[in-house]
């Protein structure tokens, strides 16, 4: 990261000029920073307690590398058994990194390294032994914009099943695919028109559509990489209300830019900053009594 | 913004204007420009080529003696053949024009007719022998110089030189008579290359090119589109993949003939496969497809969005789960089009075809993939070539034949990719 003293300053043109002792230099203007101040380092340690003690899901000292470039710097973190956890941060602080770690979406981009131990129910999924696609049965994903397929709505949720094998008759998957768009809340908007693609749809039911696909396959967690950015408030209260149901079978990690979001559907929150993991705690805690002055000030809207 | 500003910004307005007219305009010169040559080119072949979809015939009474054609009484199919039909015409037109005495003169009557017209009789014969002895009127192919000359009779004198005095005379006796028409060229569709135009075809060629067509077809789509997902999808991407990606987008730009002179030294020496064979053909025209058919199914895949691979891989589908069934049907449309562009360019390759022997003179309709064959830019090549006036109607006509199935293949790629667009959406 590019620290050092670059400003820039407003001239009487309105064109940004570098300060002139950093002229010779010729840095790219790449960030407007503050010099940090001890109190807004990245502390050595996480602030507050990132463990729990029925974990579905546990990351110690996870270091992730692009290439040469570190983007996650050992995070150690436990994800509880139905529970909603929300990961929140400034742009590029490594959350969609870190919750892509958790189903190894990281494998598809070569460039990327992951270092240390990620368990799921006490297995680890980098072992070499691991399977992915067993791994991803189990830890499902929904992604910032929905991406249904290019097909049906019912083989959309279908589409889970039919490859793992999981319903033997066509009325077992009839069921499983009713049961999912139900607890996806689509069910009584969609009943009549199944076999509509599922491209034809709205953006929030196209999400909520990504939902039951991801819940089809029965997974222990789902993760969701900022589900409701691409959605207006109501499709977006939809979805967090959803949540909120869906906790009672699942264990479900969220990367959210929206504190208000972060606040109204979780149970504990992570503040990451920069690659690392600066603070985690309750919720109601981290939002009303950061610990940490960088945590502070991102709540606060000081900055990010 | 203050006055001044908005005065200057006034007075450049007009310039600015007039720069972006004068932008269009210069495309649109470009525009017609381009449809002016497509015009002549197509005014010029079609003028040129649609005689040729008119053949003159000339209609005798022909008496099939068996005197001439069946010494012994026989019916015997080899003995029959052996007969000498000619006879028969020239017999005929002897009837009709009996002052006729003198050898020389005699000659130029008989050269009247094509010397197709012995063998249509000969055909006739053996189909239905039952025809021997019996007289009938018939519609028989007249000489080349004949069919020009009748072409243009109604217009102007250019065209009738080639013709002496008394030839003339006689046609008029025979127009006069209602004895000479022409008429539309079914042998032109039917028959193979000849020497004589009158009795040269194009079916020989677009069969040739059919089963070379068909060859390529099933070698470069199948290794193409491999080829393209292994690359895209599962291919690492170091020096070695590199370095392939940078031959395989340089041999889309190798010359064609260095590809004949591939095959003609692989193929035909190596390996021994016959030459002028559609097999060979085929193989040879794959090669230069190959690259286009693997870049633009390589550009296909890379185009499917990357959301709908995440999907699939989120789902826990495995690698090649999320190829086949999300990413290519979803990149078949690009696929497809690419394919039959490569194929429309192969069918119109000519340079590889020479190299490997197709240009040779063939009269039979090829029976499959390893006998002798032509193509169809190989036709328009030979028939160029050709010294007789009548070939020049030969060759445009060939040329219409070859457009027009080259505007049937870039249709069939466009209903295509509606077809699949239309289902994936």
């Amino acid at each position: 990261m590019n620290t050092a003293n670059v400003r820039m300053v407003a001239a009487p043109d309105g064109m940004p000029v570098v300060d002139r002792k950093e002229e010779g230099r010729r840095k790219p203007l790449v960030e407007v920073r503050e010099q940090p101040t001890q109190a807004t380092r990245v502390p050595a340690q996480t602030v507050g307690r990132a463990t729990v003690d029925d974990p579905v899901m546990t990351t110690r000292h996870v270091n992730v590398f692009y290439g040469d470039k570190q983007a996650i710097t050992d995070v150690s973190l436990d994800i509880a058994r139905n529970e909603v956890f929300a990961m929140i941060g400034p742009s590029g602080c490594g959350k969609s990194t870190f919750i892509r770690c958790l189903n190894r979406m990281n494998d598809t981009i070569e460039s990327a390294r992951v270092e240390g131990a990620i368990t799921l129910d006490g297995q680890d999924i980098y072992e070499r032994r691991q399977d992915v696609v067993a791994l991803r049965a189990r830890v499902g994903m929904v992604f910032q914009k929905p991406n249904p397929f290019p097909k049906s709505i019912y083989d959309n949720v279908a589409y889970g099943p039919r490859i793992h094998g999981l319903a033997d008759h066509r009325i077992e998957l009839d069921e499983i695919v009713q049961t999912s768009l139900k607890n996806a809340g689509l069910w009584d908007e969609v009943k009549d028109r199944l076999q509509a693609p599922g491209t034809s749809l709205s953006g929030g039911q196209q999400q909520r559509l990504c939902i039951a696909r991801a819940m089809a396959v029965s997974p222990d967690v789902i993760l969701m990489d900022e589900p409701c950015s691409a959605l207006d408030p109501i499709a977006t209260a939809r979805i967090e209300d959803l949540m909120d149901e869906l906790r009672q079978n699942y264990a479900i990690v969220i990367v959210t830019h929206s504190l208000q979001q972060a606040a109204r559907v979780s149970g504990r929150t992570a503040y990451f900053h920069l690659g690392h993991l600066v603070e985690v705690g309750d919720t109601d805690r981290i939002f009303t009594n950061p610990r940490h002055k960088l945590t502070e000030d991102y709540i606060t809207g000081r900055f990010g | 913004m203050n006055k001044c500003a908005a005065e200057v910004v006034q007075a450049g307005l007009r310039r600015r204007y007039a720069a972006e007219r004068r932008f269009r305009l210069y495309g649109l010169a470009a525009v017609l420009v381009g449809l002016l040559f497509l015009a002549a080119l197509l005014v010029s072949i079609v003028s040129k080529g649609s005689p040729a979809f008119q053949q003159t015939q000339i209609r005798l009474d022909i008496h099939f003696d068996p005197e001439d054609i069946a010494p012994a009484g026989t019916i015997d199919p080899a003995e029959l053949g052996r007969g000498n039909y000619p006879a028969l015409y020239k017999a005929a037109l002897r009837t009709l024009f009996p002052q006729v005495e003198e050898r020389r003169l005699l000659a130029d009557l008989y050269g009247l007719m094509s010397s197709g017209a012995g063998y249509e009789l000969r055909a006739r014969v053996l189909e239905n022998p039952s025809l021997i002895g019996e007289t009938h009127s018939l519609w028989l192919p007249a000489d080349d110089e004949v069919d020009i000359f009748a072409k243009r009779w109604a217009g102007d004198e250019a065209g009738t030189e080639r013709l002496s005095r008394h030839e003339i005379a006689w046609l008029e006796r025979l127009g006069e008579a209602e004895r000479l028409e022409t008429r539309f060229n079914l042998r032109f569709f039917t028959s193979g290359d000849s020497r004589e135009p009158e009795l040269a075809g194009i079916w020989g060629a677009v069969v040739g090119s059919f089963f070379m067509l068909t060859v390529t077809l099933l070698v470069s789509f199948p290794i193409g589109v491999a080829t393209a997902v292994y690359l895209e999808e599962f291919a690492p991407r170091n020096r070695w993949t590199d370095l392939i990606e940078v031959n395989i987008n340089n041999l889309a730009a190798v010359p064609s003939i260095v590809f004949g002179l591939l095959g003609l030294a692989v193929f035909i020496n190596f390996f021994g496969m016959p030459r002028s064979a559609p097999l060979v053909g085929g193989l040879v025209l794959s090669l230069i497809t190959l690259p286009t058919i693997i870049i633009a199914s390589r550009a296909a895949l890379a185009a499917v969005s990357p959301s709908i691979r995440e999907a699939a891989l989120g789902m826990g589908a495995s690698q090649m789960q999320m190829v086949t069934q999300h990413v290519l049907p979803l990149a078949m449309p690009g696929m497809l089009t690419g394919t039959i562009l490569g194929m429309a360019h192969a069918l119109g390759e000519t340079a590889p075809l020479l190299m490997i022997g197709m240009v040779a003179f063939i009269v039979d309709v090829p029976d499959g993939f390893g006998g002798p064959a032509t193509a169809l830019p190989v036709q328009v090549y030979l028939w160029a070539d050709s010294p007789e006036r009548a070939f020049v109607a030969k060759t445009s006509a060939a040329i219409m034949v070859l457009l027009g199935f080259l505007l049937v293949m870039n249709a069939a790629a466009l209903l295509l990719r509606r077809r699949f667009e239309k289902r994936r959406s």
